[in-house]
């Protein structure tokens, strides 16, 4: 009996029996297809955050307030530290020959009206350098002027949301706005952007640095945005960095510098494990796919007992029958997992499509994991029904006992 | 030429032991017409698997062809009714998927011959059995006693020189089980050693020799009346 007969046997077998066939196809797809799917959904989550700090440049330092040992997670806000002043920025920039631009950012959240049309807004204060640092675009208008760090001015580029929420489809550049009981003028809009890193930048209104923390009587910077030379000064820069505000700070290092990679690296460890997780669960229903197939084979051999007592008189030897039953288990889970990886396509294809910013491309250790564990189920699976049905007595078996 | 020499097999069944066959020794010579006869439980049964090698004595000898082949492992033994005996059944064994062209060629598929050579002998077989145009059709679109026909092309397409049949014609009616005897003794004319299990006077009364187990023993041997 050659490979060729007993695939042919096996699925004649299998399809003596659809709607069985069909029903174990289906958990084993379902198994597997969940596993690609959700790895795919896993690895896109990955990917989305990645492509995000990318779009702000592999070489960005941001700094913050603060000391922690931890890289990725911002620290507690306020306490004893001491602020970082718009001071600081200019140092940074006067001493380190490495930082290309040099952005502060203050955020507060405050009520921008226009005549009677208010909105709750986030506020950003920042400096003209803020534009190309986030990779930010103006839509119409222009951005900040450049009136000096510390100086403000009384000028306002609003997100898209909000020129429309406040100004529906008039111009609204040289309009007049409040923000909270501060008067502005609108210079410039901001091009659709989206979400950038958790802050929608379409719901935002940007002002001068200096009259953002006036605004919020802030002492301290929220951040300050450095974009480095090249990537590979980065390290470098930090130090910079770090010296220079150690020596302002009276030799003490209270500010966190964060990296792109090293915030990148705990995303993607986070996400990671978040992939696995999703993986096991996902090899949960696998498992059950494969005990579903182990019943299917058992029934089966049960059912086909005088066939087994048949097949023995003819000269089936015990490892023959062995054979037929275990390539019977094999080609269920195999053409389950197929269908899965059919499945799980389709389905990553689909949430690409529904929701473009995800892209989900399943694994390729995932796809593997799935095939290979398919494969090995119906044979693992397989294995009791097998052996049951080749050691039956042939004259019991023929009797259909 | 089949030979047995004090053959007896016990069953354990829960702690009591059943003896099915006690000390049987027989010749059967190549090409004879053998019916086994005798009432339920007599052990024509246990006779004819061990005889097909289905089963193994408990004690004694089975001579077939010159070689003792009663305690041969269980390969050997499959080796043996792949190559040398056909089995016919009361209830057909066709398998319900496969037509009757795949039926007849299972037994050639399990010993792994061409398919090419495959096609040939089922095509001659269906023909010897006049089956020819229900080549393509499954068991359950024949009737009786073209299943039971279909059965036989398959226990001899292998070209054995034993056919065993346990009760051929116990499942059909008297017309269709006539051309089954008659199609089992045209193949005996040609050569087959047949030994034929049943409980129908008219059957064993065709047979060259009739065989009368009682009780696990052998109660007479001889030409029927």
């Amino acid at each position: 009996m050659n490979a060729l007969d007993l695939l042919r046997f096996a699925s004649l077998a299998l399809r003596g029996h659809r709607l069985r066939t069909i029903l174990t196809l289906l958990g084993m797809s379902i198994g597997v297809g969940a596993v690609i799917l959700l790895t795919a959904l896993g690895e896109g989550a990955r990917a989305y955050v990645t492509n995000e700090f990318m779009a702000l440049g592999s070489n960005l330092l941001i700094v913050l307030p603060g000391k922690t040992e931890t890289t990725g997670n911002a620290p507690i806000l306020g306490g004893t530290t001491r602020p970082l002043t718009l001071q600081d920025c200019e140092a940074i920039q006067r001493r380190s020959r490495r930082v290309r631009r040099l952005a502060p950012l203050s955020v507060g959240s405050a009520r921008v009206g226009n005549g009677e049309k208010r909105r709750e807004v986030t506020v950003l204060g920042s400096t003209p350098e803020l534009l190309s640092v986030r990779h930010l675009e103006v839509g119409t208008g222009r951005f900040l002027p450049d009136v000096g760090i510390d100086r403000g001015a009384a000028v306002a580029v609003i997100g898209r949301t909000v020129k429309e929420e406040l100004f529906g489809s008039e111009n609204p550049l040289g309009r007049p706005i409040r923000i909270g009981d501060w008067r502005f003028r609108v210079v410039g809009v901001l091009a659709g952007k989206g979400q950038s890193l958790g802050l929608d930048m379409d719901d935002v209104v940007i002002v001068p640095v200096a009259s953002s923390m006036r605004l919020f009587n802030q002492a301290s910077l929220f951040r300050i945005l450095i974009e480095v030379g090249a990537h590979s000064e980065i390290d470098a820069a930090r130090l910079d960095v770090l010296n220079v505000l150690k020596e302002r700070h009276e030799g003490e290092e209270d500010v966190t510098i964060l990296t792109q990679d090293s915030v990148l690296g705990a995303f993607n460890r986070i996400l990671g494990a978040l992939t696995l997780a999703l993986a096991g669960i996902a090899a949960v229903s696998l498992s059950v796919a494969g005990i579903g197939i182990m019943n299917v084979m058992l029934v089966s051999v049960s059912e086909r007992t005088p066939e087994v007592g048949l097949l023995k008189a003819l000269g089936a030897t015990r490892r023959r029958i062995l054979q037929v039953f275990l390539v019977e288990a094999v080609l269920l889970s195999t053409a389950g997992g197929l269908l899965g990886l059919l499945v799980g396509y389709l389905g990553s294809a689909i949430l690409s499509q529904a929701f473009p910013a995800l892209q989900t491309h399943p694994p390729t250790w995932a796809v593997a994991a799935a095939v290979i564990v398919s494969l090995a189920a119906g044979a693992l699976f397989g294995v009791l029904p097998a052996r049951r049905a080749a050691r039956l007595d042939p004259v019991i078996a023929l009797a259909g006992r | 030429m089949i030979e047995l020499r004090g053959l007896t097999r016990h069953y354990k069944v829960g702690d009591q032991t059943v003896q099915a066959l006690q000390a049987v020794s027989l010749t059967i010579p190549d090409g004879d017409y053998l019916a086994l006869m005798g009432p339920s439980g007599s052990g024509k049964s246990t006779l004819l698997h061990l005889l097909g090698c289905l089963d193994r004595p408990t004690s004694g000898s089975y001579i077939l062809d010159g070689h003792e082949v009663g305690s041969l492992p269980e390969n050997d033994l499959a080796a043996i009714r792949s190559r040398k005996i056909g089995f016919v059944f009361q209830f057909f064994h066709l398998v319900p998927r496969l037509t009757a062209a795949g039926n007849v060629e299972l037994p050639m598929i399990l010993a792994g011959i061409r398919p090419v050579e495959r096609r040939a002998r089922v095509a001659k077989a269906l023909a010897a059995v006049g089956l020819t145009d229900r080549a393509a059709h499954r068991p359950d679109q024949l009737s009786g006693g073209q299943r039971q026909r279909v059965a036989i092309a398959r226990a001899t397409v292998m070209g054995p020189s034993i056919l065993l049949a346990d009760e051929p014609t116990g499942n059909l009616d008297r017309a269709s089980g006539r051309e089954i005897i008659e199609l089992i003794e045209r193949m005996n004319r040609d050569g087959l050693t047949v030994v034929v299990v049943t409980h129908d006077p008219e059957v064993g009364g065709r047979a060259r020799r009739i065989l009368k187990l009682v009780d696990g023993r052998i109660a007479s041997d001889g030409e029927p009346a």
